[in-house]
């Protein structure tokens, strides 16, 4: 080593402190791919991030709420500030609770942004999630990190409900409950899972300290490991894009992580936190004071879970009470069956990847975004599957919706019912249709220009509106999606002249092929020949 | 059936990158990529008026923070933590609670405005294009890995000498089942606990509100009456468990208007008790409408009519609610012929 060199010049402090630590872990190393690395710029892509500043609020804000929350079920007798409340008897975790909001300053805040970003959380992911799904970014090699995403929403929604389900309020009480009550539904082991998980009976004195463990711990850390995966992922893949000039499937156009994301990124959390914030200071959540603590034999009216609850909440509402009886046994398939459905309706967008991927056998990297309207299938699937969700909301809220609309509810729970069954598929139908009039409208655009709104009079007397030709550059990204072909049953006699016959998976994908992509479910993109032909006849028609 | 027997490639639109890609002669494909658009300048990249004006909009962004954070804590300092105040148009709000949220909201809004301001409008904004490689290995790295796989794996032995496979993949198949195994403690056994409550022949029925012993004459027709059984204290460790089981409610209703026989029989005078608790998924029910003689789970909506053995007439629930035998003792209190001849609550695989 030239130690000569050295000696000429110190280092100054931070990058002796760097080298110190590049001799132990590489940073150097590490910095060079990523500390300039680059990301694209589109509004959609800081949806992710919402998930992630929020998830850090939670941990940030839970953290806190821990040094002051009792996890127990022991009964007390309430003697803190607020009044109403005086003398009741409750459990340590509903006394904590009150005094959480009454008596320690800003707690009531900092438990108002942890609920709140709760609830942002995880309409973050599933709006983030819809992101990927319209514009295609789960294709190969991304399938991976979609499944930790789904995970990392299912989590999220039993981290929320066991969550909100620790102070032992009349209002998450009754939710315990139901979740009890659907366990007990499970044929066979039913009643003893019940039992395990509540330490005996319902609600016992055991069911809050277990939820506790399982929400600031056991869930948090399997979230915290997910997440961390799913970032690693979306480096190591880096982001995707839109198509447009300059950006390819082999390059990644934006600004640099250093100084550009850093500043918007790093600064984009703190917009996060103060929104979130200023909400918690205005807008009160789960007041359970007003609801007092659980009693098996108390209820209010009006009782809803949090929202993303809600969708189980309608399963369970709108299904018909069937209850067989057999052989001294009970099967309670009017629980048991929504309870079948719950992750059935959820995995139902998950596997979509795997299914669209064998479909069209496409083994290739995909980083360029697709426009939702050139996916038509995909994209009618998803807001299928989206209607189907909203359809189970409403059936969650029927008595709201009932109260709020002067609906009858037995009216909101049939047309759940009927609507399980029929929204999706007319929502599928009425999608497709409309990416279709879309592609169309692309397709117009590109061959004859843009609508200038100029209306001229030609010499003849006929009006004809102008239109403008797009520039290279629109031409070239209205026209830079792939667009499959139908798949076709290959050859049943192979070369030596021995028949063979095509398996069901193989028509089945054949069959899907066609309804994917065959003509009338896709518009065949413009080619350069006809744009040619038309530009050649006089731009106008 | 493998996919590899349907002619894959056939349908796939062709090979990506080549169809337009940068650099194709542009005057031949008019679709074809034109590369880059050249960057144009931000008005702070050519003034440097605009550039200072941002600079110090970003500045005046970190100061307010700085402010709110001191607001923050001034305010945590001076505020009582019970102090109430109006607001429009929230109405009353803890003054605490309002104050520390949006001091704490512009501290932190602020900074990030600051960034992302800063970022926009001082940073360069020219977009760079970084190279995508493939994620899959190449031919020479797979084949080395696969290479250094099979003689790690012939070095082990495990494909020669199958006994150790073998007891291995045993050894480690069973393991877990200790970690099974020790879950049996988290609660007891079932037994009969669901089939059994607190009412027995005998017992007096507490009116929940005053805590006394219910009398026929204190249920009057058309009201809704909520009881437990004689003997259970809210005091008690286990109060939640059996009120969770024994909660009551008793109605009264003409008796020509009882239409089920079994409820006439078990009935007193008209005053009927079913169990409060939904067959459905186990929430009180607590809407009652007189008229009809139907009651509501206000949960999911379970309706049953009173005056017909507690039939579900709508909603999810899958059985009627139970009903408790009920008469009159000799110093005219309301009282219990037994327990609730079926479960109560929500349905279960052992119930029959």
């Amino acid at each position: 080593m030239s130690t000569a060199d050295n000696s000429k010049r110190k280092a100054p402090a931070g990058e002796r402190v760097a080298d110190y630590f590049d001799g132990r872990l590489g940073i150097y190393s590490l910095a060079k791919a990523n500390m300039r690395k680059i990301f694209p710029d589109h509004w959609s892509f800081m949806l992710g991030e919402i998930c992630l500043y929020s998830f850090i609020i939670i941990i940030l804000t839970g953290v806190y709420l821990t040094l002051f929350f009792h996890p127990s079920m022991n009964e007390v007798h309430y003697h803190g500030s607020y009044v109403p409340m005086q003398g009741v008897l409750m459990s340590e975790a509903f006394a904590s609770t009150l005094d959480i909001s009454f008596d320690v300053r800003g707690g009531l805040l900092i438990r108002q942004i942890h609920h709140w970003a709760a609830l942002i959380f995880v309409a973050g992911m599933v709006v983030h999630m819809m992101r990927v799904f319209f514009t295609g970014a789960f294709r190969k090699p991304r399938e991976i990190n979609w499944i930790f995403g789904f995970l990392l929403l299912v989590l999220g929604m039993f981290t929320g409900f066991t969550g909100y389900s620790l102070p032992d309020d009349l209002l998450s009480g009754t939710g315990v409950r139901f979740m009890q009550g659907a366990i007990l539904s499970v044929p066979v082991v039913g009643t003893y899972l019940s039992f395990f998980l509540f330490g005996g009976e319902f609600p016992g004195g055991d069911f809050v300290a277990r939820f506790y463990s399982i929400h600031i711990l056991l869930l948090p850390g399997i979230m915290m490991g997910l997440l961390v995966a799913h970032l690693i992922l979306v480096f190591y893949h880096k982001h995707t894009q839109f198509a447009g000039p300059g950006r390819t499937n082999n390059n990644v156009v934006g600004m640099p992580l250093l100084p550009v994301y850093m500043a918007k990124a790093g600064g984009f959390f703190f917009l996060v936190f103060g929104v979130i914030a200023a909400i918690a200071a205005i807008a009160t959540i789960n007041p359970i004071w007003a609801l007092g603590p659980y009693r098996p034999d108390h209820v209010s009216t009006g009782a809803q879970p949090d929202w993303y609850m809600g969708m189980p909440e309608g399963l369970i509402r709108a299904m018909p009470g069937w209850e067989i009886n057999l052989w001294g046994h009970t099967l309670v398939l009017g629980v048991f069956i929504p309870l079948v459905l719950f992750p059935l309706v959820l995995g139902a967008i998950a596997v979509w990847p795997f299914i669209e991927a064998w479909v069209t056998g496409d083994k290739r990297e995909h980083h360029i975004l697709d426009r939702p309207r050139n996916a038509p299938t995909r994209t009618a699937f998803g807001v299928a599957w989206i209607a189907e969700y909203m359809v189970l909301l409403i059936g969650g809220g029927n008595d709201m919706f009932a109260q709020y609309f002067h609906l009858s509810i037995n009216a909101i729970t049939w047309f759940v019912r009927i609507g399980f069954f029929a929204v999706p598929v007319i929502a599928f139908i009425v999608t497709k249709r409309i990416c279709m009039g879309l592609q169309r409208r692309d397709h117009d655009k590109v061959l004859h220009g843009r609508e200038t709104g100029i209306i001229k009079r030609l010499p003849h007397g006929e009006f004809i509106e102008v239109h403008e030709p797009l520039t290279q550059a629109r031409l070239h990204t209205l026209t830079a999606h792939d667009q499959y072909k139908p798949a076709e049953l290959g050859p049943l006699v192979d070369e030596n002249g021995v028949e063979r016959k095509a398996g069901r998976m193989e028509k089945l994908r054949v069959k899907l092929s066609k309804g994917f992509y065959a003509e009338g479910n896709q518009i065949t993109k413009p080619t350069v020949d006809e744009y040619k032909e038309i530009q050649a006849g006089h731009g106008h028609h | 059936m493998s996919s590899q027997d349907i002619p894959e490639d056939k349908h796939l639109p062709s090979e990506q990158g080549d169809a337009h890609h940068a650099g194709v002669a542009v005057a031949d494909d008019p679709f074809a990529d034109p590369g880059l658009p050249a960057h144009k300048p931000r008005i702070q990249d050519i003034d440097e008026r605009a550039a200072k004006r941002s600079e110090r909009t970003v500045a005046m962004l970190f100061t307010i923070s700085m402010l709110a954070t001191i607001g923050f804590i001034a305010a945590y300092v001076t505020i009582p933590v019970d102090k109430i105040v109006f607001i429009f148009p929230l109405g009353k709000v803890s003054a605490l609670n309002f104050a520390l949220g949006l001091t704490l909201g512009a501290a932190l809004f602020c900074i990030g405005a600051g960034a992302v301001h800063w970022a926009r409008t001082l940073m360069s904004d020219v977009e760079v294009a970084d190279e995508r490689h493939p994620i899959q290995a190449s031919p020479e790295v797979k084949a080395k890995v696969m290479q250094d796989f099979a003689d790690g794996a012939s070095e082990s032995a495990i494909g020669r000498r199958p006994l150790i496979r073998n007891t291995m993949i045993g050894a480690l198949a069973m393991l877990p089942l200790s970690a099974l195994v020790i879950m049996r403690d988290l609660g007891p056994l079932p037994q009969e606990k669901l089939r059994k409550t607190l009412w027995a022949k005998g017992k007096l029925l507490i009116n929940q509100n005053t805590m006394e012993p219910l009398r026929p004459e204190d249920v009057a027709v058309g009201s809704l009456t909520f009881a437990m059984p004689e003997g259970l204290e809210e005091e008690q460790h286990d109060f939640q468990v059996q009120i969770a089981k024994a909660a009551l409610m008793i109605v009264r209703i003409q008796p020509e208007d009882i239409k089920d026989k079994k409820e006439l029989e078990w009935s007193h005078d008209g005053i009927v008790a079913y169990s409060k608790i939904c067959t459905h998924v186990g929430c009180p029910i607590s809407l009652y409408e007189q008229q009809t003689h139907h009651v509501l789970c206000p949960c999911h909506q379970s309706t049953f009519d009173l005056s017909d053995g507690a039939r579900v007439i709508f909603g999810p629930a899958g059985h009627a609610l139970p009903q408790l035998r009920i008469g009159v003792n000799k110093e005219g209190f309301l009282e219990a012929l037994g327990d609730f001849e079926e479960p109560v609550g929500p349905a279960f695989w052992e119930r029959g």
